[in-house]
């Protein structure tokens, strides 16, 4: 996230040298604020987690020793041993690999939701803002009655009517996140654009994207990178809350939401299979929850909350 | 204060007029022709268009939604695609039972997390203000089926205290119901308790900080006067607003919760009604939550306003 603001370069002639820069500069940035986010041990707590499910993401296929949905003949309903970790559930699927497995696709599902979201919101909020008058009244008019209801009647309101899909659970963490991230960032603008230096870039006559991207934009992301952080842990808690519904990402596919209300049923016989993945969204939440704090404390000191 | 009261009014219908407009163009875009949701693949297209016309689908989308408004308004809210009942009597039987899960949580979570908020606020950066934040830092992401999943586990499994199941019969009495909301209602408390508790704290620290607290303990008054007399009056001004918000937050709750316990409420009935795409009973359901969250807000905003006459002399 950090590393955005560097993307400043136009012009193709100076980009290759630019880059050339600017890389170690991101690596550089994103090592501080990692060695800042382990400063704290709450934080460091939360970063590990984050980090070990990403590794689960990034590399689950290597070690998943099965595949989600294989039903291993004459091994449903198999307590945890050496051979599955975590128990096998009421079809025979292996628990572990499941689980291991749903990583990638929780991450990636409430990742680009929330990236989406972010970038959306930020370009409505930014140019919104800036802009003023009538557009700016009328969208965030429209956006404070989106958010007259609450996020998951929304999402549920959306999902019955477009049918549920892992896309469709993409397109309403956008719409419930767009004006959220939108809101964060017009309110920073608004006060933004009154500092000198804007008015002095605009008395120079640059375009309004150049005064957006090199004036405004810089003062945003500070509370840009909080804001996609808490976006992110409740876009997680969202996407597992409407797989547990039922209106999400559907079967057989390994979403741990889902894979805990197939699980309830069952819950007497194979209580492994529902208190794996439940423990998976229970630990991803509580890391993220915990690092985007950090994350908070990090780049707004001195805020309480 | 009329005059605020006039255009805090004011303003909750124009925002509740924008969301229902929101609610109806989104439940009108669902792909498919709601005719042949209603009458199946196999019908005739005369019987389609009948149905069409009948439902008022021929019409104009600004049309539709203005005389869906008004049958809303005066108490028509269509008949359930699935169960051919009209609509409006299981909206406000199921509406009642939330209310009582609602309230139930509400009176458990408000003083408790009042309570653990200004002792963490008091204590700040001690231990047990750092056991408090870290341990609601921790559960407020928690998704409510997992919460209530582990209370089911522990209080209904293990010790027998109270039943897992919660599918009331129509009509039950609050206090005859109570045995069976009490593990709904601590799971939604764990909703409210880490956000409120958060906030709350923040309030406290705040406040401490001010000069009056210090001109307040240098001139002798005890500790136990500095903080009740003047810390918790301004600290806990802004929670009523908080509380206003998690409302909202709570009502998302209730959804997932109503669903894990199988209690008959407006959240489990959303639910069905997606299963079965049932849209009228979907937008009566939609309406109906969002005019309880506006009443909400705009009651938090008067307390507000009569408790704090900077905000209404603005």
């Amino acid at each position: 996230m950090a590393g955005n603001t560097t993307g400043g370069g136009s012009q193709p002639a100076s980009l290759a040298t630019h880059e050339r820069r600017a890389l170690p500069a991101v690596f550089t940035r994103w090592w501080h604020a990692l060695r800042e986010l382990y400063a704290r041990p709450s934080s460091a707590l939360g970063t590990t987690l984050v980090l070990v499910f990403l590794a689960m993401a990034l590399f689950g296929p290597l070690i998943a020793p099965y595949s989600a949905t294989e039903q291993i003949s004459g091994a449903a309903r198999q307590a945890p041993s050496v051979q599955h970790l975590f128990g096998t559930d009421h079809l025979g699927r292996d628990v572990f690999s499941r689980v291991v497995l749903g990583a990638r696709d929780i991450l990636a599902l409430a990742g680009l939701g929330t990236l989406f979201a972010v970038v959306i919101g930020t370009l409505i909020g930014l140019f919104s803002a800036y802009r003023g008058g009538l557009t700016d009244e009328v969208t965030f008019r429209f956006f404070d009655s989106l958010l007259a209801l609450p996020a998951l009647l929304l999402a549920l309101l959306v999902l019955g009517v477009v049918g549920p899909s892992r896309n469709s659970v993409l397109v309403v963490l956008v719409i419930v996140y767009v004006p959220i991230v939108a809101r964060v960032v017009r309110s920073v603008v608004l006060s933004t654009k009154q500092k000198g230096y804007v008015e002095a870039a605009r008395l120079q006559g640059e375009s309004t994207a150049s005064i957006v991207r090199r004036d405004i934009f810089p003062s945003v992301t500070p509370a840009l990178t909080v804001e996609a952080g808490l976006r992110f842990s409740y876009a997680i808690f969202l996407v597992a809350s409407l797989g547990f519904l039922g209106v999400g990402v559907q079967p057989p596919n390994p979403d741990w939401g889902l894979m805990v209300s197939q699980a309830r049923p069952y819950v007497s016989l194979t209580p492994w299979a529902l208190y794996f993945p439940a423990a998976a969204i229970a630990l991803l939440v509580i890391g993220v929850n915990l690092a985007a704090d950090g994350l908070k404390r990090v780049m707004l000191p001195g805020r309480e909350v | 204060m009329s005059r605020y009261i006039a255009r805090r009014l004011l303003f909750l219908l124009l925002t509740l007029l924008l969301t229902s407009m929101i609610i109806f163009v989104v439940t009108q875009w669902l792909p498919g022709d709601v005719a042949r949701v209603i009458l199946g693949r196999e019908a005739s297209e005369p019987a389609l268009a009948a149905l069409r016309a009948e439902l008022g689908l021929d019409q104009p989308l600004p049309l539709q939604y203005v005389s869906w408004l008004g049958r809303f308004l005066t108490g028509d809210w269509g008949t359930s695609y699935s169960t051919g009942e009209p609509v409006r009597a299981l909206v406000l039987e199921r509406a009642g039972n939330s209310m009582m899960l609602a309230g139930l949580t509400l009176l458990i979570a408000v003083p408790l997390s009042l309570l653990l908020g200004v002792v963490a606020g008091l204590k700040a950066d001690k231990p047990l203000d750092a056991t408090i934040s870290i341990g609601s830092l921790a559960v407020v992401g928690l998704p409510e089926f997992v919460t209530g999943l582990i209370l089911i586990e522990v209080f209904a499994f293990r010790l027998h205290l109270f039943p897992a199941n919660s599918s009331i019969r129509p009509g039950t009495g609050f206090f005859e119901a109570l045995p069976q909301l009490v593990l709904p209602a601590l799971t939604a408390t764990f909703v409210l308790l880490a956000y409120v508790t958060r906030l709350t704290r923040a309030g406290v620290v705040e406040e401490m900080r001010q000069g009056y607290v210090r001109t307040a303990t240098l001139k002798g008054l005890p500790r136990r006067t500095v903080v009740g007399r003047h810390v918790l009056r301004n600290a806990l001004l802004p929670t009523i607003t908080v509380l206003a918000i998690s409302f909202g937050w709570l009502i998302g709750g209730l959804i997932v919760i109503e669903n894990v316990f199988n209690y008959p409420g407006l959240g489990r009935l959303m639910t069905f009604a997606i299963d079965r795409r049932d849209l009228p009973l979907m937008q009566a359901i939609t309406l109906i939550t969002v005019l309880a969250f506006a009443l909400a807000n705009l009651g938090a905003d008067l307390l507000y306003a009569g408790l704090n006459p900077r905000i209404r002399l603005e």
